[in-house]
């Protein structure tokens, strides 16, 4: 199913096409700014052509997104399964709460990539952002592995402030050698060289197959530095039984 | 230094009636009773004792009392025993006062100086064992534009609403913070009621799909159990911005307390501390709220109600009113009374504000701003009985959440100790030997004739005002006076004072 929207479309009539489409395959033409595209959905490959709105792919449970433009903010909020690819940047809040499946970003993504993901069982989320992430990346992660490729061509560092504050699971791996400032104390960081990483290097090759213009060679031949956090119970000493 | 702490409350036991028959001991998580023998007789440490009155409750002869301690430091108006002990336990351990269920304190409680109306005479009083009486209530927006087909038949517009037949729901209380049985009496008395529960930040466990018609299930800062068939089963959808008990701040749900049913039904590891940040950090406006709200209604085709709870805070009105204009079906209001398995001390004792003043403001402020009708309100906060609910309603409410009342029915003996993980009634405790004590199927009745009590009472109150439709006691502060209020607080609660 093809379907053509324009600015004067109403975020509720294209989603609500998604939605009952009985195709497998969706495309979205001319996409401009159009809210909630795929939220809670499964089974479908959506292909957006032009800049989605917020909340892409909320509660994502299973779909292939193909964004082949901009993401705005809170890409895959509570994903639980599934792919968003997207072949340009991402804005704030990109894979909030996510519990499985994975975002893969061509550029950078905004503030608080990441926030609050989290692992259950089989479920693993991934983050990959090839270019920079801005300030708070990972902010509370209890679970799920973001990684960040640097690949920005801006000059600036690949993330900004406050990386993994209140982390307690998971972790992150970043393609830098210099850790990123101020990081919280519950955190370990070590430098690792990226084909020694076998988890890493899986994730790489797979995101580089989504994005041919990346080489997962030259990105694996660098040093890496991987954040974790070394308790799973950071507030038990906080509280007095009154 | 390790400051002893003297016990608060007192184990008394009578020897004349004493049998030794140790249940008393073995009812006991926190270890107070034990069987001496040289002694030849049953000892107690008052020291361990949370006087929740399991003992009390259990002991065969009624051998047992718990009374409160006089031991006492040197009197003293400024310095209580209690303020002085929390000083102690801070110095002995650097922690944050952790405390649960409801602010005891004393502070004022609205609902005891409002008195209600009655017939006399002329607009007589209805008699509800022979007139029928109204109860029936639907939470939802309703200001819908009325719309006519080109034959002149009305269009169906109205958005989706909750039906209750009775204006009582159960407010959240979370798979983790109370039992898996006290979560199948809920579910099965909202069932039998045809009213709702709450799963809190909890998940909703498997089992308790098959009551997914009668259960409103809760999102918010962590996420917890949220993912599409949750969503989907729901009757409604709560979005969690505030809880009365700890406004401000979130929650910790630390590691050692989730179990394996406890991480299935969240969705997250065992053993890693579930986190609930104080806000959502994809919310940071009334607009991103508003985006909040509608991932929701699409995810389920615009079928559910929405609903927002916030805490009472000083501003409760100017924020109803966004809330009201973000697309939110229903406002929830938990009062500064609300009760919690674990919240800070000095958060639950000093923030917040009485529900029934907040109530009062939202009401007048969305009728003032012509929106009353885009939002049902839902309160909650110490509902303490029928006349509580009645007395909300003509304030303003829509409905009541109970929480606190609904674990009193299920045993609860407010010894205010969730948090300890150890409740010896069943309740707010995941360990399996203690859950076993709490039988869902007497709990759900008890919740029943909870529930239907207060709603016969509900119908002879309002009839005893002559009317016969809750619809008619909404907002009708008419039928509310006032006694030993001041200017202030009668200006803010809309009501005149008795004899006015």
């Amino acid at each position: 199913m093809v379907i053509n929207v324009d600015e004067n479309t109403h975020f509720s009539i294209l989603n609500k096409k998604v939605r009952e489409s009985r195709d497998a395959e969706v495309t979205i033409n001319g996409c401009i700014g159009q809210r909630y595209i795929a939220t809670g959905l499964s089974g479908k490959k959506i292909t957006i052509n032009g800049t989605p709105g917020n909340a892409l792919g909320a509660y994502l449970n299973g779909c292939d997104v193909v964004v082949n433009g901009n993401a705005q903010d809170a890409t895959g909020d509570t994903m639980n399964g599934g792919a968003i690819i997207i072949h340009g940047n991402a804005g704030d809040a990109t894979g909030y709460a996510m519990r499985g499946g994975k975002i893969y970003i061509k550029g950078n993504t905004g503030y608080r990539a990441g926030i609050h993901m989290k692992a259950y069982r089989d479920l693993k989320p991934i983050i990959v952002v090839g270019g920079r992430a801005g300030s708070f990346l990972g902010e509370y992660q209890a679970g799920g592995i973001i990684v960040v490729l640097g690949q920005n061509d801006d000059g600036l560092p690949i993330m900004n402030n406050f990386c993994g504050t209140g982390m307690h699971g998971g972790v992150m791996y970043l393609r830098c050698e210099k850790l990123p400032h101020r990081i919280p104390s519950q955190i370990s960081a070590e430098v690792v060289f990226g084909e020694d990483i076998p988890e890493l290097v899986e994730i790489v090759r797979d995101y580089c197959t989504y994005f041919p213009e990346y080489d997962s060679e030259m990105l694996l031949k660098a040093n890496y530095t991987v954040l974790r956090p070394d308790t799973k119970n950071p507030y038990k000493q906080m509280y007095t039984d009154n | 230094m390790d400051m002893f702490i003297p016990a608060e409350y007192e184990v008394v036991r009578n020897p004349e009636l004493c049998i030794a028959c140790r249940v008393c001991e073995r009812q006991c998580s926190n270890e107070v009773h034990k069987y001496d023998k040289d002694l030849g007789k049953m000892i107690a440490d008052s020291t361990k004792c949370v006087n929740c009155h399991r003992c009390v409750c259990l002991c065969p002869t009624h051998a047992l009392k718990i009374v409160k301690s006089d031991d006492t430091y040197r009197l003293n108006s400024n310095w209580s025993v209690q303020t002085m002990n929390e000083v102690y336990r801070q110095a002995g351990s650097g922690g944050v006062l952790l405390s649960s269920m409801g602010n005891p304190n004393d502070y004022p409680i609205y609902f005891n100086k409002i008195l209600v109306n009655a017939s006399q005479v002329t607009n007589p009083p209805i008699d509800p064992l022979r007139e029928p009486m109204e109860t029936t209530v639907y939470l939802g927006k309703k200001d819908v534009e009325i719309k006519r087909d080109i034959e002149g038949k009305l269009v169906d517009t109205l958005p989706p609403q909750l039906k209750l037949t009775t204006p009582i729901m159960f407010s959240a209380m979370s798979y983790g913070s109370i039992s898996y049985n006290a979560h199948e009496s809920l579910a099965r008395a909202a069932e039998e009621l045809g009213i709702f529960y709450n799963t809190g930040e909890g998940g909703l466990h498997r089992d308790f799909y098959k009551y997914s018609k009668n259960t409103i299930v809760q999102v918010a800062s962590g996420r917890f159990g949220v993912h599409e068939e949750y969503l989907k089963a729901a009757a409604a959808i709560e979005i969690k911005m505030g809880q009365g008990a700890k406004p401000g701040i979130g929650g910790h749900l630390p590691g050692m307390k989730i179990s394996d049913e406890v991480s299935a039904t969240r969705m997250i590891p065992k053993g890693i501390d579930a986190i609930s940040p104080a806000p959502h950090h994809d919310i940071y406006s009334i607009e991103d709220l508003r985006q909040l709200i509608y991932t929701l209604k699409e995810a389920t085709a615009y079928t559910k109600p929405v609903i927002v709870k916030i805490a009472a805070v000083h501003n409760v009105a100017a924020i109803a009113s966004g809330v009201a204009r973000s697309g939110a079906d229903i406002i929830a209001i938990d009062g500064f009374r609300g009760g919690t398995g674990a919240a800070p001390t000095r958060i639950r004792d000093n923030v917040g504000i009485p529900i029934e003043l907040a109530l009062a403001q939202v009401d007048e402020r969305l009728r003032q701003e012509g929106i009353r009708d885009s939002v049902s309100v839902v309160v909650a906060g110490s509902i303490h009985s029928s006349a509580d609910v009645v007395k909300a309603i003509a304030l303003g409410a829509d409905a009541c959440y109970i929480g606190t009342a609904a674990l009193l029915a299920l045993g609860c003996h407010l010894c205010r100790s969730c948090h300890t993980g150890k409740c010896n009634w069943g309740i707010a405790t995941q360990r399996p030997d203690l859950v076993k004590r709490l039988n869902p199927e007497i709990g759900y009745k008890r919740l029943v004739n909870l529930v239907r009590a207060w709603s016969h009472e509900i119908q002879e109150m309002m009839g005893g005002m002559g009317l016969n439709s809750i619809e008619a006691l909404r907002g009708n502060r008419l039928m509310l006076r006032g006694v030993g209020l001041n200017e202030t607080e009668l200006n803010i609660l809309g009501i005149k004072h008795a004899g006015a």
